[in-house]
C-alpha cells in the first residue's frame, strides 16, 4: 500500500498527526461506552460505580434465576428466528425475480421494497398497531413476526441482490442446456453460490429484528416482551446492574454476528480473488 | 417449386418464431413477477396497508357521523349564521337519546371535545338530564334549558365541523392551525399550538447531530481510507462493533456513564474540577451525545466509501502544480468527497427525524421529538386522529428526503460507472 495519501513534508506530517489524533478520540468515543458498562456487569456491589468493589457472577445469576429476563432473552430468539425465515424466503424469492425483470416499474417497486427501513420505526410501529389491533394481532407472537419480517426483508433482498449481480447467470443456462429443470438447477448450481450471500443476508434479518424495539412497544403484550423490550423498561425504571449484563449478553451476541459475517465476506473474497 | 416450397415454409415458420419468442419473453416476465409477488402482497398486508390506514385516520371524521347521525343530517342545510331551527334541535335530542341507550355518547363527545373545549360536558349533562324525548316543537326550548351552550352558534359550528365525511382538522392542528367560526384557517389557540415548535425543535436536533457526526466523522473516514488497508480493517471495527450493539445497549451505557454518580462525572471531581455534579443526562445535551454516537458509524460508513474512490494522484497533481497541502485539500480533494458528505449528512439527518427510543430515554421533557408525540397521542390520550396527522407530516418529510437522497446515491453511481 504505498499507494495512498501518506504525508511527504513536515507540515502535512503535522496536519496527518492532527487528523490520527482526533480521529483516534473519536473512535475511543464509539468504543468507551461500550467498554465503559462491560465490567460493572462483573461487579460485586449493587453500584454502577467505578473501582468496582470486588468482582462476581451475581448479575448474570440475577439474570438467568428471573423469569422475566430469560423469557425474554426466549421471546427474542424466537421471534427473530421466526421472522429470519419468513423474510429469507420472501426475500430471495423477490431477488430472484427483480434480477431478471426488466421493466420501467422496477424503480418503484424497489422503493417499495426498501421503503421499510426508510419509514420512522414509530409511523410502522402505529400504522401496525392500528391495522392489527382489529384483527387480533396485536399481542401476539404472528403480529410480532409478520411485523419484524417486514422490517428485515429489505436487508435481505439488498445482500441478495448484491451476490446476484456478481452471480454469472451463464451458469444457469448453461445447467439448463444440460437438462437440469429451473428448480434442479437452483439447488444444485445457483444454490450453492449464493449461498455466503444467503447467509450474510439472514444475519442481517436476525440482526434487525434482535434489535428492534418500537414496533415491540406497541405490539407485544406482556407474554411477548423481548430482550430490547425488558431493557427499555428496566432503564425507564432504574438501571441495576442485572441491565448491564443484559446488556453485555446482547452485545456478546452482536460480536458473534459481525464476526460471522466478517468471515463470510472475507470467504467470498477470497473466492473471487481465486476466479481472478 | 423446392424453391416455393422452402420459401412458403420460410415464411410460415418466421412468424411462429417471432410470436415463440415474444411468448417466451413473456412467460420469462412473468415467471419473475410471480417470484416478486409474494413479497409485494406480503408488504401490502404488513407495512402499505398499515400506513395508509393511518393516513386515512389522519382525515377521517367518522365519530359524530356515527353517533350523531340525525343531527348529521339536519345541518347539512344550516349556513352557519344563527343557531339552527326546531328540526336540528329535535334531531339532537333524538340522537342523544338513542347514544345514551347504546352507550355511545363518549365516542361523539371526545371528538367534540377536540373541535370545542369542554363540549364533553355539555354532552354528559345533556344526556343524563334529557330523561325523555321533548314534546314535538319543544326541543330547542328544552336543550336550552338544560344547558345554555345550546343556544350558542359555537356549540352547533362545532357539530358541524365535525360531521365529516373527511376533515381537515387533525392536518390543520398538526400544523398548528384551525377552523375559525367562519370556516377560515386561522393559527390555532396558544395553549394548542405546540407541534410548530415540536417540528422545529425535531429538524434542530437532527441538524445539530447531523452537523456533530460530519465534523466527527470527517477525519476517522479520513483516516481510514489514508491508511493501509489491513491497519485499516482493524481499526473498522471500531466502528462496526458500536454499529452493530444494540441501540437500547448504547443508549443504557450512555445513561451509567454520564449520570450524576456516573464514571464521567466521578472523574471530574476526583480531579477537582467540580464539586457539584454537572448534569449531563436528561437534557438536550444527553440527547446530542447518545444520538451523535448512535449515528456516527452511518456518516463514517459513506464517507469512506466515497474517501476511498479518490485517486491519490490528484493530491500529487495538485502538489506537482505548487498547490499547498491546505489549497490542494479544499480545491481538490474536498470538493470530491461533497457526495459522500451529502449521501452520508441526508442518511443520518432522515433516521434522526424519525428517532424516538433515544430521545425517550436519555432526552428531558422538553427534548422530545415528534415521534414522541406521535406515541403519546396513540397509547397515552388515544387521539389517533392527531396522531396520524404528525406521522403524516414526519412521512412526507421522510419521503421527500429519501426521494432526494436516492437521486444523489443513484447520481453518484451512475458517475461512478461512467469513470470506470
Amino acid at each position: 500500500m504505498s499507494d495512498n495519501h501518506a504525508p511527504r513534508t513536515a507540515s502535512q506530517r503535522a496536519a496527518w498527526t492532527t487528523t490520527v489524533v482526533v480521529a483516534s478520540l473519536v473512535l475511543v468515543f464509539l468504543m468507551a461506552p461500550i467498554l465503559a458498562i462491560m465490567p460493572l456487569s462483573f461487579s460485586s456491589g449493587s453500584y454502577l460505580t467505578y473501582p468496582l468493589p470486588g468482582l462476581s457472577l451475581r448479575w448474570y445469576e440475577d439474570f438467568l434465576n428471573s423469569p422475566r429476563w430469560v423469557s425474554s432473552l426466549k421471546n427474542s430468539v424466537i421471534i427473530g428466528v421466526a421472522s429470519t425465515i419468513l423474510s429469507m424466503v420472501l426475500g430471495t424469492l423477490a431477488s430472484l425475480g427483480l434480477a431478471q425483470w426488466k421493466s420501467k416499474f422496477k424503480p418503484l417497486v424497489l422503493a417499495i421494497v426498501l421503503s421499510p427501513v426508510v419509514v420512522p420505526g414509530v409511523i410502522t410501529a402505529v400504522g401496525l398497531y392500528f391495522f392489527f389491533a382489529p384483527i387480533g394481532l396485536t399481542g401476539s407472537y404472528a403480529g410480532l413476526i409478520l411485523a419484524h419480517t417486514a422490517l428485515s426483508t429489505p436487508f435481505v433482498v439488498i445482500t441478495v441482490s448484491a451476490t446476484l449481480q456478481s452471480f454469472d447467470m451463464n451458469l444457469a443456462r448453461a445447467a439448463a442446456s444440460l437438462g437440469a429443470s429451473p428448480l434442479y438447477a437452483f439447488r444444485r448450481v445457483i444454490l450453492p453460490l449464493i449461498l455466503p450471500g444467503l447467509a450474510s443476508g439472514a444475519l442481517f434479518a436476525f440482526a434487525t429484528s434482535f434489535d428492534e424495539v418500537v414496533v415491540v412497544l406497541f405490539m407485544a403484550g406482556p407474554e411477548q416482551r423481548t430482550l430490547p423490550r425488558e431493557m427499555f423498561s428496566g432503564i425507564r425504571e432504574n438501571i441495576s446492574p442485572t441491565i448491564t449484563a443484559a446488556a453485555v449478553i446482547l452485545t456478546t451476541i452482536s460480536v458473534i454476528l459481525l464476526a460471522t459475517l466478517e468471515a463470510l465476506r472475507r470467504r467470498n473474497e477470497r473466492l473471487k480473488g481465486n476466479l481472478r | 417449386m423446392t424453391a416455393a416450397f422452402v420459401a412458403g415454409a420460410d415464411a410460415s415458420s418466421e412468424v411462429p418464431l417471432k410470436r415463440r419468442l415474444k411468448r417466451a419473453e413473456r412467460t420469462r416476465r412473468l415467471k419473475a413477477l410471480a417470484l416478486i409477488l409474494p413479497l409485494l402482497l406480503f408488504l401490502l398486508f404488513t407495512f402499505l396497508g398499515p400506513i395508509a390506514g393511518m393516513l386515512w385516520r389522519s382525515v377521517d371524521d367518522w365519530e359524530v357521523r356515527q353517533v350523531l347521525p340525525h343531527t348529521v343530517a339536519a345541518l347539512a342545510d344550516w349556513d352557519g349564521k344563527d343557531v339552527p331551527g326546531e328540526p336540528a334541535f329535535a334531531a339532537l335530542a333524538g340522537d342523544i337519546r338513542t347514544a345514551r341507550d347504546a352507550g355511545t355518547v363518549a365516542i361523539a363527545s371526545k371528538r367534540l371535545n377536540y373541535a370545542l373545549n369542554g363540549f364533553r360536558t355539555i354532552m354528559a349533562g345533556t344526556a343524563r338530564n334529557l330523561k325523555t324525548l321533548p314534546d314535538p316543537g319543544t326541543a330547542k326550548a328544552t336543550l336550552i334549558a338544560i344547558n345554555p351552550a345550546w343556544g350558542e352558534r359555537a356549540t352547533w359550528a362545532a357539530i358541524k365541523g365535525a360531521s365529516g365525511p373527511l376533515t381537515g382538522f387533525y392536518l390543520l392542528g398538526a400544523l398548528d392551525l384551525t377552523r375559525n367560526l367562519d370556516g377560515a384557517i386561522v393559527a390555532a389557540p396558544e395553549e394548542q399550538a405546540i407541534y410548530r415548535d415540536v417540528f422545529g425543535r425535531t429538524f434542530t436536533i437532527s441538524f445539530g447531530v447531523t452537523a456533530l457526526c460530519l465534523i466527527l466523522g470527517f477525519p476517522v473516514a479520513y483516516m481510514l481510507a489514508t491508511l493501509p488497508t489491513g491497519q485499516s480493517n482493524l481499526l473498522m471495527i471500531f466502528v462496526l462493533l458500536p454499529f452493530w450493539t444494540s441501540l437500547l445497549v448504547r443508549t443504557c451505557a450512555w445513561i451509567v456513564v454520564l449520570q450524576s454518580e456516573g464514571i464521567v462525572n466521578d472523574s471530574l471531581r476526583w480531579l477537582g474540577l467540580i464539586d457539584e455534579p454537572l448534569r449531563l443526562i436528561y437534557n438536550r445535551f444527553g440527547v446530542y451525545v447518545a444520538m451523535t454516537h448512535v449515528l456516527l458509524p452511518f456518516m463514517i460508513l459513506p464517507l469512506y466509501s466515497s474517501m476511498k474512490s479518490i485517486s491519490p494522484a490528484y493530491m500529487r497533481a495538485a502538489a506537482s502544480l505548487g498547490a499547498s497541502p491546505v489549497t490542494a485539500f479544499l480545491r481538490v480533494y474536498l470538493p470530491q468527497t461533497v457526495p459522500g458528505i451529502g449521501a452520508g449528512s441526508l442518511l443520518v439527518f432522515i433516521l434522526a427525524i424519525g428517532y424516538y427510543i433515544t430521545p425517550a430515554l436519555v432526552g428531558g421533557a422538553a427534548d422530545q421529538m415528534i415521534s414522541y408525540f406521535i406515541a403519546f397521542y396513540t397509547t397515552e390520550t388515544v387521539n389517533w386522529g392527531l396522531a396520524s396527522a404528525l406521522g403524516a407530516v414526519l412521512l412526507l418529510a421522510t419521503l421527500l428526503l429519501a426521494v432526494v437522497y436516492g437521486k444523489l446515491v443513484h447520481g453518484q453511481q451512475v458517475t461512478g460507472g461512467m469513470k470506470n
